[in-house]
């Protein structure tokens, strides 16, 4: 057994010293997107340009990997949800500055950061799924969301989960600590339930009557309502309403890329972040994904646009970013997924 | 002959009776201080993060945190213990006990929940008795109820859907330990018992599981350091479990440190646990004796008998595997993934076998060195040693995968550093960048598997099989080969399937280590899990209980007639 052991390791190790050292016309990407969204985008990329990508795609640690591996990381960029991460990896110290005209002419300023270390590339909103049958209101604020009147009738997941935590982090970043939390404990004393599940079980729930109002992402009701014939029932019985900050806009949040400090293929990196901003991207952003385009111009899916206008807030999202443990904290305090 | 208050593997009187020259005693030493050593690395770096130090996460967490975490973890371990020994040790004594039809068939049926994620398991529960669900929609048009506000149905989304969840997926850990034990369980106490005219439950109660007590540990430590490890089903299920508690600490508290401080906290109260229940059976002896007639005859059911037998095996079998099973068919059906096939599933499949066929022989060759190493060489430090090498499996997968990084980017150090020196060029990330990371990480996690089956394996065999080989002459390599070997094959089978199949659902460690463009079967089904879409990977998962039932059905028929000649009348 330990021959045959050794024998299989250093027949996987020559394998693999001969992949490390074949230099190749390459991309490494890092990524906490999920495979199957971004492996679209990355064949087409591929197709356009003949740089071949690699993909490794989890759901935490990819910082900490790319911190360990250090100088011989064969990380190249770091694709991300959640304005708060793409904070974190900055102050990780594992991006380098990028200076690109073409990022800078496509993103929005509000949606990069001005040292060029993170640029945003696509947006969803955090919205409400309302009952059809049971919900008459067209339009809501978050503050709304903690008045009495619907007690026992919000649904939501987790309140650690980062979409809520981005939430939350707004609303610290809006209101202040004090406002905030007395604004969660309301609304913690207006959910039927135990926060728990995902945004899909969150329509679920709304749908078979558990509760009157859900909060979820833009892009899952779409997806249940277009792609997903098991669940169309859950969006059939459901609308979504864009709820805004009073006074504000709605709260978005983003996907967005860093590169990574010691990039091995950086020229191709940069190619790839800034094709990504392009066209061709934005435009599988906003159909296959139901997202919102960063760049100006580019069409929103038809059914994203049948929520109404988004009016996204206009407080800049690196203030979000900036709460984020205040908001982690008081989910804690007011024991909001107790 | 041997009984419960003779000599034993703990007693004094054995202590020595294998003598063996100290340069042998440093040799076993050596042997199990690397394999410690290998499991010390990842823990050792979490140590480092953890003396970082985060004073004023440690107040936050003790003031609002980890009362919730530590009260729904302790309800969550002591649910899910009772339900899956129960459902375990319950089945393992039938089909042990008893001889009915169908007997042969629920051997193999009754481990494959093993082969469901627990994670899964809580997706597909919630989907069929959620509100929404088909269960509670039936119950609604049966008895014209309209809203879930006129009537109550017990929440799935909850503590108590938790450990019911858990607890049908996990027992087959408790029900392959204690089968290992009963089986070889020696006759002459039960055969003693019966002839005193007492009755099967009589028995059971107070000889055979007494004596399957280091097996049953065994199990319920394995059941509950899987739902310790569970990150999945409990955020889905909406339980504060400590575990979760690490994640949220570490991702968004923001703080590293408070999150590898609970880590640790966790760990030493696990090992604290594991400590006390050997303590609570030290000078007991669970061995067999040297001359008898093989395991008891297995008493035959009929009628009402065994169908009640045939009935209690199958409860399990059906919450377990066949209704998580035919959801999962029924999606792959739905959705047309057979038809739609995707070909990357079978690369995905060889490499998931790859990955847990080479971790298992690691192991099992690892578990086997460290637990010769402490028979031969009984020394207090040699046993601490092999203690601290179960330690991994108290490790959530992605906080060891996080502890590892840095010691397996130090061995690729070291490596190009030799490499520009002597060849004048460098490698880069041979070892963290490959797949022998994720072999490192399943080693580590799952050497407790094979520990503590062959430390139950070896508890049976009596010592005086080695004061007799030593008499007759026999080198102790000999004696391992010719007299341990076929006595604990049981045992190290069990612990070989155990450990195979949790490679093979293996995921938070996968999911962060495993080099660029490779997926398992669960990553695959996780980048759908993730989206809340996870009956898409329906196929994936079915791979698995594909390619995890034929070792089940191959291991449960080898074990069961090949090895122990049970039928033959004594």
């Amino acid at each position: 057994m330990n021959i045959l052991r050794t024998k299989l390791l250093a027949g996987a190790t020559l394998a693999l010293l001969a992949a490390a050292t074949a230099q190749a016309n390459e991309v490494n990407v890092y990524t906490y997107r999920e495979a199957q969204l971004i492996q679209p985008l990355l064949d087409a990329f591929t197709k356009d340009t003949g740089i071949k990508t690699n993909v490794v795609a989890a759901s935490s640690g990819l910082e900490q990997r790319i911190r360990a591996e250090g100088a011989n990381s064969p990380a190249d960029v770091l694709l991300t949800v959640d304005i708060g991460r793409l904070q974190e990896a900055v102050d990780l110290g594992i991006t380098q500055p990028v200076k690109s005209a073409v990022l800078e002419k496509a993103i929005p300023a509000q949606y990069r950061d001005p040292n060029g270390h993170w640029f945003g590339i696509s947006m969803r909103a955090r919205v409400v799924y309302a009952s059809k049958e049971r919900v008459k209101q067209d339009a809501i604020t978050y503050e709304e969301l903690a008045d009495p009147k619907w007690k026992g009738k919000i649904c939501i997941r987790s309140g650690q989960h980062i979409y809520n935590n981005a939430l939350f982090a707004a609303y610290i970043a809006k209101h202040g600590e004090a406002k905030a939390e007395e604004w969660l404990r309301g609304l913690k004393a207006n959910l039927a339930q135990k926060p728990s599940g995902g945004d899909r079980e969150t329509a679920r729930d709304v749908a078979a009557g558990k509760c009157d109002l859900g909060i979820g992402n833009t892009y899952y009701w779409a997806l249940m309502n277009d792609k997903e014939a098991d669940k169309k029932a859950w969006a059939d019985a459901t609308r979504v309403i864009l709820p805004t900050f009073q006074g504000g806009g709605t709260h978005v949040n983003l996907s967005g890329v860093v590169l990574a400090k010691n990039a091995p293929n950086k020229a191709n990196a940069i190619k790839l972040m800034e094709w990504l901003a392009g066209d061709k991207a934005q435009h599988l952003y906003a159909d296959v994904n139901y997202e919102y385009p960063v760049l100006n111009g580019i069409p929103i899916n038809k059914t994203i646009t049948g929520y109404g206008n988004l009016k996204p807030d206009a407080m800049p999202v690196s203030k979000v970013a900036e709460k984020k443990k205040a908001a982690a904290t008081l989910v804690d305090k007011v024991g909001f997924d107790n | 002959m041997t009984s419960l208050s003779g000599p034993s593997l703990d007693g004094p009187a054995l202590r020595g009776a294998v003598r063996l020259w100290p340069a042998r005693k440093l040799t076993a030493l050596a042997v199990v201080l690397a394999i410690a050593g290998l499991v010390a690395a990842p823990l050792i770096s979490l140590i480092k993060i953890a003396l970082i130090g985060d004073a004023e996460i440690a107040g936050h967490l003790a003031a609002y945190v980890l009362p919730v975490a530590l009260t729904q973890t302790a309800l969550l371990l002591i649910g899910v213990a009772v339900i899956s020994s129960l459902l375990g040790a319950g089945t393992a004594w039938i089909v042990t006990t008893f001889q009915f039809p169908g007997r042969n068939t629920l051997l193999w049926l009754l481990p494959l929940p093993l082969a469901i994620p627990t994670y899964i398991g809580a997706y597909i529960y919630a989907d069929i008795l959620d509100t929404a669900g088909p269960v509670q929609s039936a119950l609604r048009a049966i008895f014209g109820w309209r809203s879930p506000a006129d009537y109550w149905f017990p929440p799935i989304r909850s503590l108590g859907g938790a450990i019911f969840i858990m607890g049908i997926v996990l027992y087959p850990y408790t029900y392959l330990a204690a089968r290992a034990m009963f089986q070889t369980q020696h006759r002459a106490f039960v055969d003693a018992a019966r002839t005193l005219g007492a009755r099967p439950f009589a028995v059971a109660r107070q000889i055979t599981v007494p004596l399957a007590r280091p097996a049953l540990a065994v199990g319920i430590a394995l059941t509950s350091l899987e739902t310790l490890n569970d990150i999945g089903a409990s955020e889905y299920l909406g339980v504060q479990t400590l575990t979760l508690t690490v994640f949220t600490t570490w991702l968004n508290r923001g703080s590293l440190p408070g999150a590898a401080q609970i880590s640790l906290i966790m760990l030493a109260a696990v090992a604290a646990l594991i400590a006390l229940e050997r303590y609570g059976r030290r000078g007991q002896a669970y061995d067999t004796p040297v001359h008898g007639r093989g395991p008891a005859p297995r008493i035959p059911l009929h009628g009402r008998g065994a169908r009640l037998a045939v009935v209690l095996c199958c409860i399990p079998v059906a919450l377990g595997f066949v209704i998580p099973a035919l959801f999962l068919l029924r999606q792959v059906v739905m959705r047309g993934l057979l038809v739609g096939f995707d070909p990357a599933l079978f690369r995905h499949t060889l490499t998931t076998i790859a990955f847990a066929a080479t971790a298992t022989v690691s192991v099992i060759v690892l578990g086997l060195a460290a637990t010769v190493a402490l028979r031969l060489a009984r020394h207090p430090a040699v046993a601490g040693c092999v203690n601290f090498a179960a330690i991994g499996y108290a490790v959530p997968g992605t906080v060891l995968a996080l502890g590892l990084l840095a010691p397996l980017v130090g061995v690729d150090e070291i490596i190009n550093w030799f490499t520009a020196v002597f060849a004048g060029k460098t490698v880069g990330l041979v070892v963290a960048g490959s797949g022998i990371a994720v072999v490192v990480a399943y080693t580590i996690r799952f050497l407790a598997i094979a520990i503590g089956f062959l430390q139950a394996g070896y508890s049976r065999i009596s010592t005086d099989f080695d004061d007799m080989a030593r008499i007759l002459g026999a080198r102790p390599a000999a004696m391992v080969r010719t007299i341990h070997l076929p006595l604990v094959r049981p045992a190290i089978w069990g612990a070989a399937l155990l450990v195979f199949i949790d490679c093979l659902k293996e995921l938070p460690a996968t999911l962060l280590l495993r080099p660029m463009n490779v997926e398992t079967l669960s990553t695959y089904i996780y980048q759908y899990a993730t989206r809340g879409n996870f009956e898409q990977g329906a196929l994936a998962a079915l791979m698995i209980v594909a390619v995890g039932i034929l070792p089940i059905i191959w291991i449960v028929r080898y074990a069961d007639f090949a090895q122990v000649p049970r039928d033959r009348p004594g």
